[in-house]
Formats: C-alpha cells, structure tokens, sequence
C-alpha cells in the first residue's frame, strides 16, 4: 500500500496496465516527454517508450481518428482529451463512430478505447476547460462513463475501463487530481464498472452523487449528522450505466432521496436517477426527490464559481426540505 | 504617384508556382493511346483484361443496382458508373493485406477486396449482416460521415507501421470532402507520423448539387496535400493506367516508410449524387454529361485492350452476363437472411456482458418476439 493523490492513482493504472498489455497505447496533446499538463502520464514515455507513449499534433477529432484506427489493428489506445470542454471537437469520433464500432459491424470489430479527460470546476481554469459534458457522452448507446471521487476507485476503475473491449470514457476531476491522498494498493486490481459505491451509511436520507459532489455530500452528511439526520452517500462511480440495484437499496432503506451533481439542473444525469428511482421505488418514497445541480446557465467566469458551483450547504438545504416534506 | 515598386515578396506568384506543380498525370488518351511511354506500367495481358473485366462487372453492378433500388429491391445507393478507373484501378494497387476505409459511394472497391457482393446489397437494404465481414477482410463498412475515414485511416495506417506490417491504409473520399476538418486533420496526423496511408480524392466535379468551385479556391484538390507536407498527384481519373500507377507508386513509398500521398482522381459520376431523390438535371447541363462521356473510362480502356487484341465484344458479353448472374444470385441470398430482431441488435452493441439496462431490455423483448 502507499499513500497516493488521484493522479498519482490514474499514473500507477496507467503503467500496470502499459506493463500488463502491450497493446496498450497512451496518447493525446503533451502526454509524452512532458508528462502531461496534469503529470498524468509522468514519466511513462521514459518507461515504455516513444512507440507505446507518444504525443499527437494538436487536434481532437484527428485523436479520436487515431483510436479508432489504431483499435481496428487490434491496439487498446488510452487516448486523452486534454480537457471535456474540448470535446466538441471529437465527438464524432466518440460518439459517431466509436461507440457504433461493435454495432454496426455486427460484432466484427469492438473498440477497446479509453478516453480519458479532465474536466471539474473550482480551480479557475480558462473558459471551456471545467465543463461538466458527462450528461452529453453518457446519452450515447455504447459509451460506458465513468467517473471516480478518490484514488482507490482512481485506479480501479481506470484499470478496469482500459481492460473493457468496449469503448469508456473516463472524467478525472481537476480539483480531486491532488486534493487528498489514500492508501492505494500497489499491485493490480479492478473495480467492476456499473457498480457504485457507499462511501458512507445512514438510514434517513439517500444523497446519491459524483464526482467532486461526493465530497461536499460527505461534509453536509456530517453536518446533518450533528442534527441527528442519517445520511447515506451513493458514489455512483460509473454514471452510465446506473447501479440501478444499488441505488433502489438505498432509497428502500431510507424512503428518501436527493441526487447531487455539479453540472447544470437541465445537464448532467441526476434526471435520470430520479426516474429511474420514481419508475422503481415510487412506494417507498415518503417526499419527492430532490436535485442539487447548478444553475442552467454556461459555466461561469473563473471569479464566479464560488457562487455558482452547487456545495455542501446547498447540499444541506435540500437535503433538509426533503427531510422536512 | 510614385512609381510602383517592385515587389520584395509577391505572394500570387507563390501560389501560381505552386498550382504549376499539380499538372494531370495521364497515361491513356481518350483515344485508348498510350501518351505517356515512360509511365506505362506495362501490366501483363492477364492484369490487364481483368483489370477491364472488373471496370465492366462495376458498370453493370450499377445499372442492376439503379434498377433494382427503383424496383424497391435494393435501399440506399451512390450511383458509380463514371468512376470505374478511379475506384478500381486505384484498388488494382492494392494487396489482400491493404486495409479500405471506403466512403458510401466505394463499395465496388471492397467487393474486389473480398466483399461477398449479397453483403453489400445488405448493406444498402439496412441490414447488419451486411457489415459484418467476414475474418481476414480488411475493410471497414462505408463510412457515411464524410472526412472521418480519413483520420481513422492515419489510425489505421499508425497501426500498421508500430506491427511492422508492410501494408497500407487506403481511403477515399470525394470533392465536396475536401473542405471538411477531418479531411485535412487525417493527412496531416499520416504525414506527422509518415504513416503508410493512401487518401484518395475522387474529384467527380459535384458534392450532391455543388459545384467543385464552390468547395474551394484552391486551384486543385491535390495541392491540399502541400498544407500537410505530403506528397501529392492530379491524376486522370478516367484512366486506368494512370490511377494505377498513381497508386502503385504510393503504395511502394509508403510500405518503404516514407509516408502517405494524396491522390486527386478527376472524374465524373453519370448518374445522381444518390438514389435518394436526387435530380442532377436542376444543376448539370447535357453539355457537360455529353463532354464528359467521351473520357469515359471504360471506353477508352477498350480501346486500349482492344488494339491490342486482348478485348472484344465476345468477351465482353461474358463479363455482363457473369455479373447479371451473380448479382440475382446474390439479392437471392440477401433475401434469405433472416429478418432483423430487436434482441440482435442488443447482441451486437457490446463485446462481452451486456450492461444492466440493456440486459434488462433483452429480457424484455426476448418476451415479446417469443410471442
């Protein structure tokens, strides 16, 4: 075990899996002598060299080209987009023709490619670099979306999406990059993709989030704790598909729910955890369910995003109109 | 006024200089000679008929295909008669190990590749056994967004050169094409890693109702070549010889690693841009379909063949009446397959276990085809 940021976690998924295959490839703007802009790819190209490592001219959709190319001569590419904001570029690669490549060669070609990107708000970052698309890629048949909260998962789950045959996009939270460490197991090992988790139990409340959410649900599950409010945080881990079993549990157990995310009420995928939650478990409902999102608004200027970005008082507030109902 | 100075940089002259570069390479005239000794590839008398044989089966292929999409038999068509020398001579070049990312009008190119030709008829009907090729075939289904074969052939290409495998990626694209990103991104990607990769332009003057001149003013397509330092060749596309060797040429550079090359093919297409309503009288004059049947490939090329007394009319009925029988043979087969169920395309859409809803949904309507 060591103590490990999440990027160090994605880093250390990175090379077990360039060891573990060698038809993994990593590449994207910047991820080889460089390391990425993020030292996600550290010292990897040093590792594995310039042939399993390698940086591309700077081009999204020209990126997405090379993954599917590449997958259709038996490669497993783990492509980086530098930022989601940039997706816009790509995704016809993504989402036109990567996430089709099993279907519409009725099974002859799969495309075992991994975008991985980061995206996250409350770092200050430029104009279309913190977006939250997730809601975009994640209503695209095909794609598996994956979004993970600590280094743990980090690993895991990254470990697991390059291993998929099937194409994953994988969303790293800037601000989560090197905001805490974890113990993280050195060796390999997965965490099965579609499957959430409970990062924390209560019995009178279900918050059911992502991302950077998963946090700021952990502080106001704490603060409502001293209120003498049970709270339980469902870390969906994957936001498509739903741990649909998981999450009915939860609200089965605690009759009431709220769904946090950070992109915008009218984005994201919190509307379809509630459906799926009023579709299947309507009779255990003792109160609606709730959404905690941002404004449907664009994301903001840098200097507005303390004011923007959904936290764990906004968190707390519903949680209690919902307790209150 | 003061008298004009003389120019320390003319940036027109650059530009003409440079459109200097890219005259039509051209072997055969219309005539069927041969204008250009030194380029002659002087293919065997074998390559040669079957090279005809080939262009002649594709004609017909398109007549039937035309009749039998009027008749409701076939779905969606690009009509190709026009390109014959451009689609299948180009192919010519080629090896079983090549690997074709076609656009939606190249489909005779992967029947010549290996296609089994009731599979493109399933392809056109809708069908998703018709993309499903079989093992060993090195193709990819005809791409319909325009420009994303292009960067997915660099792909293609990039892996072919880290396996060390001595093949190339091959990839066609039309006029209008020319002015989308993805076309310039994917020879710009194959040229930055000087991937083994043929882009193909095949120039037939129109994107549906839009003139070529309207795409661009750039003087020829092939120049496009230069924003992405790769070689590049004007070709006469309604000469079979030229395209060939155009191609060939390409080929050798790029399995000996020194990248890819564009190809501009001048041609025409005879008929509509699509089965699909498309009316190219409201935008072509007969004046330019009468010019242009005279370059007709197929003519030409008989000519050739026939001086050199390796064609004739005998033959040629053959090759007609082989591709008639073939091709109601194959739409019989189409018509065998089994018809689509909801449960197969769930099956399809992932390797591996389905995810949770969809498995769901299999459950669901394996119910309701069972009833």
């Amino acid at each position: 075990m060591a103590q490990m940021t999440m990027i160090q976690a994605i880093t250390d998924a990175m090379r077990t899996e360039l060891k573990n295959d060698e038809n993994v490839l990593v590449f994207g703007e910047d991820v080889g002598v460089n390391g990425g802009v993020f030292r996600a790819t550290e010292g990897l190209q040093k590792e594995f060299g310039e042939e399993r490592v390698f940086d591309t001219p700077l081009a999204e959709s020209g990126i997405g080209g090379l993954a599917v190319g590449l997958s259709l001569t038996g490669f497993r590419p783990v492509m980086e987009i530098q930022f989601f904001g940039f997706l816009f570029e790509v995704i016809d690669s993504i989402s036109g023709q990567l996430a089709r490549q099993s279907f519409r060669t009725g099974g002859r070609y799969n495309a075992p490619v991994t975008i991985r990107s980061p995206f996250g708000g409350g770092v200050a970052t430029p104009e279309m670099h913190a977006d939250s698309f997730e809601g975009i890629v994640a209503s695209q048949p095909g794609l598996t979306v994956v979004i993970p909260s600590t280094p743990y998962d980090a690993k895991g789950l990254l470990i697991s999406a390059i291993r998929d045959e099937n194409p994953v996009v994988f969303l790293e939270h800037m601000k989560l990059y090197r905001s805490f460490r974890q113990e993280v197991p050195e060796e390999a090992y997965t965490i099965p993709l579609g499957k959430a988790d409970v990062k924390r139990e209560g019995t009178d409340l279900s918050i059911i989030t992502y991302g950077a959410m998963v946090h700021e649900s952990l502080k106001a599950a704490e603060a409502l704790e001293k209120e003498g409010h049970s709270v339980e945080v469902v870390d969906l881990r994957t936001v498509q598909p739903l741990d649909i079993e998981t999450i009915i549990a939860s609200v089965e157990k605690t009759n009431r729910a709220i769904v946090v995310q950070e992109a915008q009420k009218q984005a994201g995928i919190a509307a379809n955890v509630v459906s799926e939650i009023t579709e299947r478990a309507i009779l255990s409902l003792e109160a609606p369910v709730l959404r905690v999102t941002a404004p449907d608004t664009v994301y903001p200027f840098a200097q507005g995003e303390n004011a923007w970005l959904p936290d764990a008082n906004d968190i707390i507030e519903t949680a209690k109109k919902v307790l209150t109902f | 006024m003061a008298a004009k100075k003389e120019k320390q940089f003319d940036p027109v002259k650059t530009l003409h200089s440079i459109e200097e570069q890219f005259e039509m390479f051209q072997i055969l005239n219309e005539e069927g000679e041969i204008v250009n000794k030194d380029a002659d590839p002087k293919l065997s008398d074998e390559e040669l008929t079957e090279l005809m044989t080939r262009m002649v089966y594709t004609r017909i292929l398109d007549q039937r295909s035309i009749s039998l999409n009027r008749q409701g038999r076939l779905g969606f068509y690009a009509p190709t008669a026009g390109q014959e020398a451009s689609q299948l001579a180009s192919h010519f070049a080629l090896e079983k190990e090549d690997f074709i990312l076609p656009g939606y009008r190249d489909v005779p190119q992967l029947i010549f590749h290996g296609l089994p030709l009731h599979m493109a008829f399933l392809w056109s009907r809708g069908h998703y056994l018709g993309s499903a090729f079989p093992e060993g075939l090195n193709v990819l289904f005809p791409q319909i967004i325009i420009g994303a074969q292009y960067i997915q052939a660099a792909g293609v290409a990039l892996g072919f050169q880290k396996r060390g495998i001595k093949a190339v990626a091959m990839t066609y694209t039309g006029d209008g094409g020319t002015s989308q990103g993805d076309f310039y991104e994917g020879i710009n990607f194959a040229g930055a890693y000087r991937s083994p990769a043929i882009f193909v332009v095949q120039n037939n003057q129109y994107a549906i109702s839009t003139p070529r001149e309207l795409q661009t003013a750039a003087k020829t397509l092939a120049q496009k070549g230069v924003a992405a330092g790769i070689p590049s060749i004007l070709v006469d596309g309604m000469d079979a010889l030229a395209v060939y060797v155009a191609t060939r040429d390409a080929r050798e550079r790029a399995i000996n690693g020194e990248g890819p090359t564009l190809i501009e093919t001048m041609c025409y297409r005879y008929g509509p841009h699509t089965m699909a309503g498309d009316d190219p009288t409201r935008y072509r004059t007969s004046d330019t379909d009468n010019e242009w049947e005279k370059r007709d490939p197929l003519v030409r090329f008989r000519k050739y063949l026939e001086g050199k007394g390796i064609w004739n009319e005998e033959k040629e009925n053959e090759v007609i009446e082989r591709a008639k029988e073939e091709i109601k043979e194959a739409i019989k087969q189409a018509d065998a397959a089994p018809k689509q169920k909801v449960t197969d395309f769930m099956k399809i859409m992932y390797k591996g276990d389905m995810p949770f809803n969809l498995q769901e949904q299999f459950d669901l309507y394996t119910e309701k085809e069972s009833k």
